[in-house]
């Protein structure tokens, strides 16, 4: 997982570039043209830094929020094997997280200012993970489709301009491989085993379909990403492209399995595009914004485990101890 | 192996097994609520090499007749488990989760170094490659415990009490089996008492450098119990916690 981030869609051309150098601008973008890397210490306009900052870092909260969901089943696994994988996955999403902290580090902010900003509520997360994880069955749907459409949007964002964050994106992305994997193993268990186990999985599906329609960000047709953003590689895919990417992976092999998604209008067209019901944009902004069902159960938790583990750290931070920014 | 051997096994790998489970399971908890990132990820290495050790555990005691690893670890009641009350208690504060972790993992590791030339054959050939992955967990037991130990007053008063208040429970793991004197004359384990000295005299040296002190002998109590089934009242809504999917559909293939 998990990461979904997107970029804000009212930054406007100019008041990004004003009083940029236009030399060293051009020469920047050229190189980006060239489909050269940026690295930490080339020159970068204030605004590429800004959003890209930004992005990286609500990836990275959205690896340690998401973890969340997930661990609560950890001690609940069922089975060996099951507890064993799921350990090992979210273990994999922490150290998701502590990639994508040192990316974003690379460009001047540290990790204990990120981790801040989260607990706070200045910087948000992927909204997904302020659902809760009901049953078994939400945490083997989470790692199955979550995961999905994280791939997809990371493995776009891998061909961006950044170096530390493709970097990391091919790492992470590598690790996400075996996540789907995990996840729809789980989901085919499920699916074809008792009824009970049916009932469980199809119920967990019918919830989390409209956080997963939602995952991928507001509709191109009210989402004005800016061009200056796929032109710097900052965003490399537009949410609708994404999303039907998704539903044309995902939707014939979740029908596949018998099971049912909550939604009559979905269908592909002679076209070839997913025809669906447009999802509740007013919902995901309320959700984005602190009212969803466990936004503030999950940032009361982060905080708590913070405040519990400020005295480790300070216990770490002698005089010999310096801070050093990471490697990219 | 005659039918008494078998039963001095039986008991030995249960305990070590549960003990291992059970702490596995406990240091999952930490996943996500560390107190940095990295140690997350510590503590859930740990959990996985814990949890994947005593499945090595379980197998040989189903080749021993018992049931498979899953029922055996996901059916029982608490007051058939056979871990040491120390591992079962809740995870606390990151000071009492670290000063468990390397008062257990510095008594496992001799235990499973000691098991490593057994004459009981398919537990040396478990114990030979357990005895690898947990020189490591020691390894980050004794940086931690040195190092918050002694790095300011805060800290180091947070360890001590910790300590404090897991020694009991600690001297409680060695808590002797009724098969002891057997599995000490067929060469299968060298026994609690051996295994208490050696503890000991390897832990002295890191609490030395932590600044940490052993409670005087004469107030030492070992809290037993645990091996024969007794147990806090943590360990029941632990084993619920872990077994409710898993009874959610008994006839079910997870």
């Amino acid at each position: 997982m998990y990461g979904n981030a997107y970029i804000d869609p009212n930054d406007k051309a100019a008041a990004m570039l004003a009083g940029e150098d236009p030399q060293k601008l051009d020469a920047f973008e050229k190189r980006i043209a060239a489909g050269e890397k940026i690295e930490p210490k080339d020159w970068m306009p204030r605004e590429y830094r800004k959003q890209l900052i930004r992005m990286i870092e609500q990836h990275a909260h959205s690896e340690i929020i998401g973890a969340l969901p997930e661990g609560t089943w950890i001690t609940r696994a069922p089975g060996f094997r099951r507890k064993l994988a799921l350990m090992a996955k979210v273990q994999d999403e922490v150290g998701h997280a502590q990639l994508l902290y040192s990316a974003a580090e690379t460009l001047g902010k540290s990790r204990e200012a990120m981790i801040n900003d989260l607990i706070t509520g200045k910087s948000k997360y992927s909204n997904v993970f302020n659902y809760p994880a009901f049953t078994w069955a939400d945490a083997c749907i989470i790692a199955w489709l979550i995961d999905a459409g994280a791939i997809i949007n990371q493995v776009a964002n891998a061909k961006g301009s950044y170096g530390p964050y493709c970097r990391a994106l091919d790492r992470i992305c590598t690790e996400e491989s075996f996540h789907l994997k995990y996840g729809h193993d789980n989901v085919v268990t499920l699916a074809t085993g008792t009824q009970k186990q049916r009932e469980m999985v199809q119920g967990a599906l019918t919830r989390w379909w409209p956080p997963i329609m939602h995952f991928f960000g507001p509709s191109d047709k009210i989402s004005n990403h800016t061009e200056i953003l796929m032109r710097w590689k900052v965003k490399m895919a537009s949410n609708d492209d994404m999303r039907q990417q998704f539903l044309n992976m995902y939707v014939p092999k979740i029908w596949d399995l018998g099971l049912v998604l909550p939604d009559p209008n979905l269908k592909k067209n002679d076209a070839g595009i997913w025809e669906y019901t447009e999802p509740d944009w007013e919902e995901f902004k309320k959700v984005i914004n602190g009212g969803g069902p466990c936004n503030a159960e999950r940032l009361a938790v982060r905080r708590n485990a913070e405040e519990r583990g400020r005295w480790v750290r300070e216990a770490l931070n002698t005089s010999e101890s310096k801070y050093i920014v990471p490697l990219a | 192996m005659n039918q008494t051997s078998s039963e001095a096994i039986k008991e030995l790998l249960y305990k070590m097994a549960d003990d291992l489970l059970i702490i596995g399971h406990r240091n999952s908890e930490w996943t996500g609520l560390g107190p940095i990132l990295e140690e997350d990820i510590s503590f859930s290495s740990m959990a996985q090499d814990k949890i994947g050790q005593a499945q090595a555990l379980y197998q040989l005691l189903n080749d021993l007749g018992e049931q498979e690893p899953d029922t055996v670890a996901f059916t029982r009641n608490a007051n058939q488990f056979h871990n040491a009350q120390l591992l079962e208690l809740p995870n606390g504060e990151y000071d009492f989760s670290l000063v468990r972790h390397f008062l257990y993992d510095h008594a496992d590791q001799l235990r499973f170094e000691a098991l490593a030339n057994s004459s009981y054959e398919p537990l040396a050939k478990v114990a030979r490659k357990v005895k690898g992955e947990l020189k490591y967990h020691v390894f980050h037991a004794n940086t931690w415990m040195v190092k918050l130990g002694s790095a300011n007053e805060e800290s180091h008063n947070r360890m001590q009490a910790a300590f404090n208040e897991a020694w009991n429970y600690a001297l409680g793991m060695f808590e002797k089996s009724s098969f002891e004197d057997q599995l000490i004359a067929e060469g299968v384990f060298e026994g609690e008492e051996t295994l208490q000295e050696k503890w000991l005299a390897n832990i002295t040296p890191y609490l030395i450098k932590a600044g940490i002190e052993i409670p005087a002998s004469t107030s030492w109590n070992p809290v037993f119990g645990g091996r024969i089934g007794n147990h806090t009242a943590n360990l029941s809504p632990l084993v619920e916690e872990m077994s409710e999917v898993f009874r959610f559909d008994p006839t079910a293939e997870w």
